[in-house]
């Protein structure tokens, strides 16, 4: 006999989730220490993330919502953990962080950040790591990136693609919701 | 802080894939959750219900007033966070949207014929307090008509994103309204299987906390994931 609650169960966000979430992305006004997706930090390396949801049949995912959760650039989670969200643009599908490169916050993980994708049809978010590829030792270090095979772990690895107009260094990363190519996604 | 969270019982979830949702289709992957061992990263989480909100965050018929209050069936929607094991989460930060009374969304993207309501965002947040607690005031929102099998209508919903003290906590979700016979005919509520879990998405009338002559009150509790206990800690009281 199980003697807990039930959490409750997720249903998507919808197509209207900027409303709630973002809701500046709909030309209304932000609330007040509503997160959005610049992160200021001065502990690492500041970096742009950026890439594209792409469906099982390659078009983009241009209402997807995305959360990210990290260390600092000192590796420091808790208190200095940062948040950031951000939504897809709504024509090209193309999303985009700034943040700081993270360190590592545990011995025996690799520097990494946590990935949450919420969109129309996704009944229950996704959840993914974007690892960088500065990282590669401890990533072979690593136990959880040690138990996927090669093309799993390199869905998880973030790409160099030059800098930005600012001279920010700029991370693509991709994700693939579904066949070639796809994504792993976590149960954490 | 360093203890685990219970796994996700996904068959208290909807699937992925469900293909009478027909966007799921192209959007669900084709490969089984890789089960990972949660890090430090994973049990905890932002701290977003510390900060202080707009005085009128909560109030969806007042937030966005131009030239009054919004129209529609003036609501309190309130209830409890709690986590798997019947304890309070408080400073939970709870966002909500929703269409207006007329089941129309302020979105640059909502096409839907019926009108706006100048007074009405549907935007709103509140925080849980030391026991859990949350309310918001709005109107009950229309039902609409979408494009999944021909035109399918969704029930009256409020879409809810809950942060609790951890990532893993992290969840977003629809509410319903009690006796609404689109319910059980809405493709998005039938990706879940089970039809208890489907009950626990439905806000009951409550009549006792009404705002006499002014608004009616749905309660509608929400659980988060909690953290596994040992055997030696007691049972919390009430459940
Ligand atoms: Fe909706």
């Amino acid at each position: 006999m199980r003697d807990r609650l039930l959490e409750t169960p997720s249903q998507t966000a919808g197509p209207y989730v900027h409303i709630g979430t973002a809701p500046q992305s709909i030309g209304r006004p932000p609330l007040i220490n509503q997160p959005g997706p610049v992160i200021e930090s001065n502990t690492g390396e500041a970096i742009v993330i950026e890439g594209t949801v792409l469906d099982g049949a390659g078009a983009p995912v241009r209402d997807a919502m995305l959360e990210i959760w990290q260390a600092d650039g000192l590796g420091r989670i808790g208190e200095f953990g940062l948040f950031g969200r951000t939504v897809a643009d709504f024509s090209s599908g193309l999303f985009r962080f700034q943040s700081v490169r993270p360190g590592a916050h545990a011995q025996g993980h690799a520097p990494h950040v946590a990935l949450l994708i919420f969109a129309r049809g996704i009944n229950i978010h996704l959840h993914t790591r974007i690892y960088f590829p500065q990282d590669l030792e401890a990533m072979e270090q690593d136990s959880d990136m040690k138990r996927l095979e090669p093309e799993a772990r390199e869905t998880l690895i973030a790409r160099e693609a030059g800098r930005n107009e600012a001279g920010l260094p700029v991370y693509r990363f991709d994700i693939r919701l579904q066949g070639a190519g796809e994504t792993v996604f976590f149960d954490i | 802080m360093t203890t685990d969270f219970y796994r996700r019982d996904r068959a208290q979830h909807p699937a992925p894939y469900a293909p009478g949702y027909k966007s799921t289709v192209l959007r669900a992957p084709f490969r089984p959750l890789h089960a990972l061992e949660q890090t430090a990263l994973d049990k905890t989480g932002p701290a977003l219900g510390h900060a202080p909100l707009g005085p009128l965050d909560h109030d969806l018929i007042r937030n966005a007033a131009t030239t009054g209050d919004a129209l529609g069936e003036r609501i309190y929607v309130f209830g409890r966070v709690l986590d798997e094991n019947g304890r309070p989460v408080p400073n939970a930060l709870i966002e909500v949207w929703q269409a207006n009374a007329a089941g129309r969304y302020a979105h640059v993207r909502d096409g839907y014929l019926a009108p706006l309501d100048p007074n009405f965002s549907g935007c709103g947040r509140c925080v849980s307090d030391a026991d859990g607690r949350y309310l918001f005031r709005t109107i009950k929102p229309g039902p609409y008509p979408w494009p999944n099998n021909g035109s399918d209508w969704r029930p009256a919903h409020i879409h809810l994103s809950i942060f609790g003290e951890a990532f893993a906590q992290r969840l977003i979700t629809q509410l319903y309204f009690e006796g609404d016979p689109l319910i059980p005919l809405c493709p998005i509520v039938n990706t879940i299987a089970d039809k208890s879990a489907v009950d626990r998405l439905v806000a009951r009338l409550d009549l006792r906390n009404q705002e006499p002559f002014d608004c009616l009150a749905y309660r509608f509790d929400i659980v988060l994931r909690g953290r596994r206990q040992t055997h030696f800690e007691n049972r919390p009281e009430g459940l």
